[in-house]
């Protein structure tokens, strides 16, 4: 059985912050499938188009019958472990601060045997679930987990090295006074975020509810945040930056209109400054200081979350001009993946139906309930995926746009 | 003889016994503005970004780009900012006769009732008792209403947000008819966000200060500060707005000329 990880120590002030490394990360292009799949928290291989063969490690020709149609496929995951070693020593700096690290080979039940990670509760020649996990460096990597779930099973550090769990983590939520923002806020608490700093954008309103939320939990600290306010992002960096270990960035500004039809660019700019010039203030501010403390400890900075939309990826036009600032937000959000890549801290990108709050009064159902999309984005961050799409709208959407994208671009026009 | 009251006016200035008052918040991006309906257009606040600080940006240089509304921070109404002055002459702060950017001032402390009642109004019985006390108001003059709003710290407290909307003082729809026909002021001055009280919505007609100011070609100004170091009456106001072509108001510096007491 998995110790629960303890809430970590108060820091030494006078030790050497430890500098974060990275596991090996270079991979072939056919084996960079297995990252598609493990960004989404899918298990997918290779799969012979001809003679069915499930392949693995990923190649160019089918290792059966030398067809050089593989498709990618989600495969059954279930396998025996049939042998297991514990590495005690590593050349790699990586794997020489986390020994001992106990890998092992598994029989596929889809065909294939494979060397994997393996989780502490796993029992030689037992069963074994294999999943396709990000590792620090983004990679995918196999790890071998229990039949069964046991307890504390993410806890066992192996498995933390690819996963973001807020638990005795301290987040910052950029807009705690929108409704997913409250949610959100209340899902990290439910999983035991150790502070939740709440960003106020709108000190001055008066809002009993939110009051009384704030003062519900001692672990909920409001902070004023405007992110449209590059000095108030810089104060609240200087202030608690060395503190946060998961940014949630819920800020949006969410208005109807389109781009011709649009009195002015008002509403754009107001979008953009919000949606895609405040992430960027952010991640000026808090970013450097995350990528300093991400092997801070156990539980150094870990994460980085971006509430997209799926219109990022398909422009509503009854929301062109929003739609544009959460398309560019999300091309910022990747460039931040790439320089975040470095200190292995992972930016999680979550694409989210429309969500029932104030701004979606008239948009017809299905529409997510905020503690959804909240309750999503926390199973994302402790499984450790990096793209989240949330809800049957954005699912949908998703698989229509790989299906026929000029369909999806008439029927949102429409 | 204008020559010697000139050069008598910087000996005055030079000796202090003609005092300079700076009735202007300093421009920062939490200074609150007005609050509307969120699906409205809304006035941005001040916002300023380096541009360079002696750096690589810009060597030996420090300067900032920033950007706000014609109505964020110590600002100047035009008539042209309200719709009952959009066909008068001059209405506008490129257009407006330079002349009207210097006037005397009446200051009419209401603090002791603001600190009492946020949702105060002027009236014209307060405005006759005033000058009872004080003497009349003269032609061309602008009111300036002291309710020591600009001493609340923080934008929870001086814009006052209920759930019904903000709480701040101002002038009854009666008193600015009154002011205009009956003492042909210059315009009315504030210390909280607008020359109207926070709740003047519900008056009739709605912001009468802004309806019947501008509908008479006049002007307001809005987040002063530092009335309370001006005499009842005395004090000389320099508020002259940036020249925004068609510009319906400006952020600026208002300075007022005091008598040393
Ligand atoms: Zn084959």
């Amino acid at each position: 059985m998995t110790d629960a990880t303890p809430k970590p120590k108060r820091k030494s002030p006078v030790a050497r912050t430890r500098l974060p490394t990275l596991p090996p990360a270079s991979r072939s292009r056919a084996a960079l499938g297995l990252a598609r799949a493990a960004a989404e928290g899918r298990f997918e291989m290779q799969a012979c188009a001809d003679c069915g063969a499930v392949q693995y490690p990923p190649r160019e020709v089918c290792g059966s019958c030398l067809s050089e149609r593989l498709d990618w496929r989600e495969v059954a995951n279930g396998g025996a472990l049939i042998a297991t070693t514990t590495l005690r020593h590593s050349n790699d700096a990586y794997f020489r601060e986390r020994l001992p690290w106990r890998v092992g080979t598994v029989k596929m039940d889809a065909g294939p045997s494979v060397v994997a990670h393996v989780h502490e509760d796993c029992h030689e020649a037992g069963r074994v679930r294999l999943a396709l996990k990000l590792d620090r460096s983004g990679q995918a990597v196999l790890h071998a987990l229990p039949a069964e779930d046991t307890p504390n099973m993410n806890d066992s550090p192996q498995l933390r090295e690819t996963h973001c769990d807020p638990k005795h983590r301290r987040v910052l939520v950029t807009d705690g006074r929108s409704t997913l923002g409250r949610a959100m806020v209340k899902a990290l608490l439910d999983a035991g975020a150790s502070t939740v700093f709440v960003g106020d954008p709108a000190t001055w309103k008066a809002d009993a509810g939110f009051d009384a939320f704030v003062a519900s939990d001692p672990r909920i600290e409001p902070v004023a945040l405007d992110v449209t306010d590059t000095d108030s992002v810089d104060r609240l960096a200087a202030s608690i930056g060395a503190k946060v270990e998961i940014l949630i960035n819920t800020a949006d500004h969410l208005r109807d209109g389109g781009v011709m039809n649009a009195r002015d660019v008002g509403l754009a700019r107001d979008a953009f400054d919000v949606n895609v010039l405040g992430l960027m203030r952010l991640a000026q501010a808090f970013g450097p200081t995350m990528c300093f403390r991400a092997a801070d400890g156990t539980h150094g900075a870990v994460a980085w979350v971006n509430l997209l939309s799926i219109h990022a990826l398909a422009a509503l036009p009854a929301r062109g001009a929003w739609s544009a600032s959460k398309a560019a937000a999300l091309s910022a959000a990747l460039t931040l993946r790439a320089e975040f890549a470095g200190a292995g801290i992972r930016v999680v990108n979550v694409f989210p139906g429309p969500i029932d709050d104030e701004w979606e009064q008239l948009t017809p159902p299905p529409k997510l309930a905020p503690s959804a999309v909240a309750a999503s984005v926390v199973r994302g961050l402790r499984d450790g995926v990096e793209d989240l799409y949330v809800g049957d709208v954005a699912e949908e959407l998703r698989a229509r746009l790989r299906d026929n994208h000029k369909a999806v671009e008439r029927e949102l026009g429409g | 003889m204008s020559t010697a009251i000139l050069a008598q006016f910087m000996a005055e200035l030079l000796s202090g016994r003609i005092r300079l008052v700076d009735l202007t918040q300093t421009l920062t991006p939490e200074f609150p503005t007005i609050v509307l309906p969120p699906e409205l257009g809304q006035a941005w606040p001040f916002r300023i970004e380096e541009i360079s600080r002696y750096d690589e940006r810009g060597p030996a240089w420090y300067w900032n780009n920033f950007s706000c509304s014609e109505h964020t921070g110590t600002h100047f109404d035009a008539p042209v900012h309200w719709v009952t002055g959009k066909d008068q002459p001059n209405n506008a702060v490129d257009s407006i006769p330079v002349e009207n950017f210097i006037a005397a001032a009446c200051v009419i402390d209401v603090s002791a009732e603001a600190a009492k009642d946020p949702d105060f109004l002027l009236t014209i019985d307060f405005v006759q008792a005033w000058e009872a006390q004080h003497g009349r108001i003269p032609e061309r003059s602008w009111v300036l209403l002291r309710t020591d709003w600009s001493k609340r710290s923080g934008a929870k407290e001086y814009l006052n947000m209920a759930e019904d909307g903000a709480h701040s003082p101002g002038p009854d729809a009666e008193v600015v008819p009154w002011l205009i026909r009956e003492r042909n002021v210059h315009g009315f001055g504030t210390e909280s966000i607008g020359t109207d009280a926070g709740q003047a919505h519900h008056l009739n007609p709605p912001y009468p200060c802004h309806y019947f100011m501008h509908g008479n070609n006049r002007y307001g100004l809005q987040c002063l500060t530092n009335l309370d170091q001006l005499p009842p009456q005395g004090a000389l106001i320099l508020a002259a707005p940036l020249k925004i072509r068609n510009g319906s108001g400006s952020p600026l510096r208002v300075l007022a000329l005091t008598p040393r007491t």
